[in-house]
């Protein structure tokens, strides 16, 4: 799926040209929310319509759950590993 | 905040009308989500790069600006990966790409839908929402336990935006600007790694 990486890289291209014509990025980015509340929608009718996974909320529900309390975890976990080296220290070396 | 409900609202009421097969029936014959997928990704390339913020930045704070997401990805991806180990519910390509959305969940679930498949697309919007509201939640005690990177980190994607209301009250006026950089670097990161994850 390397269309959606190009359409990306060149949009980037295409934003740094018109970058200075703001009314113009305005209202695109206006259509990024529009684009997200169709397909959003468009996931919910797949979803509603589909028996299994209807079925299998709950599970998926709870899987959800556990990779969110992992990733959070392991997240502020090197959050405190870096502020005890980097942030914190810097700090008190200021302070001196 | 307003847009997240919005999310929410359309992502219900598509539930709803799927589950009462009450179908628009243009939607039977062709998919259009696709394109729509397609149009919105380049529009989230020209938003990207119609902004020159995050480059200013880094000029004013120097690369140290730049471990509190590497941070938060390896921490992420270092969490998942214990608990797909532990409970052996994914495999760690589905637990690394739902992880790679750190919290943002309208795109990351989409793109995971269109390249993996519509229950894991279920999993990676209800995992990133979660970790939006647990980090609403918990921003203040992370502080006291953790240290004023942690709510930051916790929020992923979303410290620009809808968590840095909570992020800016618990860990201090000067870490906004830290938590505005961590979210832009982790918005533009987030198509590219579920991109990468779930296509290498």
């Amino acid at each position: 799926m390397a269309e959606i990486l190009i359409l990306m890289f060149g949009g980037m291209i295409i934003g740094h040209v018109i970058s200075s014509r703001k009314k113009l990025v305005n209202v695109l980015e206006k259509l990024i929310m529009w684009s997200i509340f169709l397909l959003l929608f468009l996931l919910g009718i797949a979803i509603g319509r589909n028996p299994e996974i209807m079925q299998a909320l709950g599970t998926l529900g709870l899987t959800a759950m556990i990779l969110s309390l992992g990733g959070i975890g392991g997240s502020v976990i090197m959050a405190y590993v870096l502020w005890r080296i980097f942030f914190r220290e810097k700090k008190s070396s200021h302070e001196e | 905040m307003k847009n997240s409900l919005y999310i929410l609202l359309f992502f219900v009421a598509g539930v709803l009308f799927g589950y009462g097969q009450w179908i628009p029936a243009w939607l039977n014959d062709t998919d259009p989500s696709k394109y729509a997928l397609y149009l919105l990704m380049l529009l989230v390339g020209i938003s990207i790069g119609a902004d020159k913020s995050s480059l200013l930045l880094i000029k004013s704070q120097g690369l140290r600006l730049l471990l509190v997401p590497l941070a938060t990805i390896i921490g992420t991806f270092a969490g998942v990966l214990l608990v797909v180990g532990l409970t052996g519910s994914l495999s760690i390509r589905e637990g690394l790409a739902v992880g790679a959305g750190f919290g943002y969940y309208s795109l990351s679930s989409i793109i995971i839908t269109q390249l993996h498949s519509e229950a894991l697309g279920v999993v990676a919007l209800l995992s990133n929402v979660i970790r939006e509201i647990i980090t609403l939640l918990l921003a203040p005690i992370m502080v006291v336990t953790l240290g004023r990177l942690a709510p930051i980190t916790s929020a992923g994607a979303t410290s620009m935006d809808t968590t840095l209301p909570i992020i800016t009250a618990s860990s201090g006026k000067e870490y906004a600007i830290i938590a505005l950089f961590h979210g832009i670097i982790l918005t533009v990161l987030v198509p590219m790694l579920v991109t990468l994850i779930l296509t290498i």
